[in-house]
């Protein structure tokens, strides 16, 4: 496992500085087009989670190495209010700012595996990885 | 940072080049509307080549943008999305239908020309 690179989430621009160093980090891990994508947009929407909800937070990457797969763990930290009831944030569709609701239900869909922990008024910790498919 | 819109004749022409944050995907809805207003354009194409992603928000922004610009009068046509975006955006759940799109700019002016019946 290399070392951790995190962008830190307090202006609406560090959006866009986490989403292009996260597909730095995804084309490093040697990601497709569609994948990139899918992990950039997954980047973007946990960053504005972080900017919209929480006074300040952080974007991590980390490649992550198991048995022969390799791939690219996101790590979206915060300490923020939390989040009082995480199923019901995980529904298609909810929305507390009027946005279109995508948010976390559609993070989990681009990614491979997705894990969410959140204490009221301690902060929010997601964390969203992908695998690279193997072509062989 | 702001997004160019270019005027022929009756549509306004935008090819977005730059990566976009929440800001500049505002400002640019309050742009065209503007233009939209100042010009008098029935039609406007808003070319998605260069975009590498739209996230929920971006999606919205555009989204809106094309129904506003319904409400006032102009048919908006969205070009050029490309195979991972649109990949990207169903994962996400995002839709956008009723928005009409075609394939390339060319594409997207020949559509405008059919929906306004020119």
């Amino acid at each position: 496992m290399d070392l951790q690179s995190c962008v830190t989430i307090e202006k609406e621009w560090d959006i866009v500085q986490a989403r292009q160093l996260g597909r730095d980090k995804a084309r490093q891990v040697g990601f497709g087009t569609v994948d990139q994508a899918r992990l950039t947009t997954a980047i973007s929407e946990l960053a504005r989670n972080i900017y919209l909800y929480a006074d300040s937070g952080k974007v991590c990457f980390e490649i992550s190495e198991e048995d022969d797969q390799k791939g690219l763990t996101v790590i979206a930290l915060d300490t923020g209010p939390g989040i009082k009831n995480i199923s019901q944030v995980m529904e298609d569709g909810y929305s507390t700012t009027g946005g279109l609701g995508a948010g976390l239900p559609g993070v989990k869909r681009l990614v491979d595996q997705f894990d969410i922990r959140s204490e009221e008024g301690r902060g929010t910790e997601v964390k969203a990885r992908k695998w690279l498919r193997n072509t062989n | 940072m702001r997004i160019p819109i270019l005027k022929l004749h009756d549509y306004l022409l935008i090819s977005i080049q730059t990566e976009m944050d929440d800001n500049t995907a505002i400002q640019f809805q309050e742009d065209l509307l503007d233009k939209i207003h100042q010009t008098g354009a029935t039609g406007v194409v808003i070319d998605l080549t260069s975009v590498e992603i739209i996230d929920s928000f971006i999606a919205k922004v555009l989204g809106d943008v094309v129904t506003m610009s319904d409400l006032m009068g102009a048919k908006v046509v969205l070009t050029g999305i490309q195979p991972a975006v649109a990949v990207t955006l169903i994962d996400l759940g995002v839709h956008l239908k009723d928005v009409p799109t075609a394939l390339d700019l060319e594409q997207g002016l020949i559509k405008l020309h059919q929906e306004l019946g020119e």
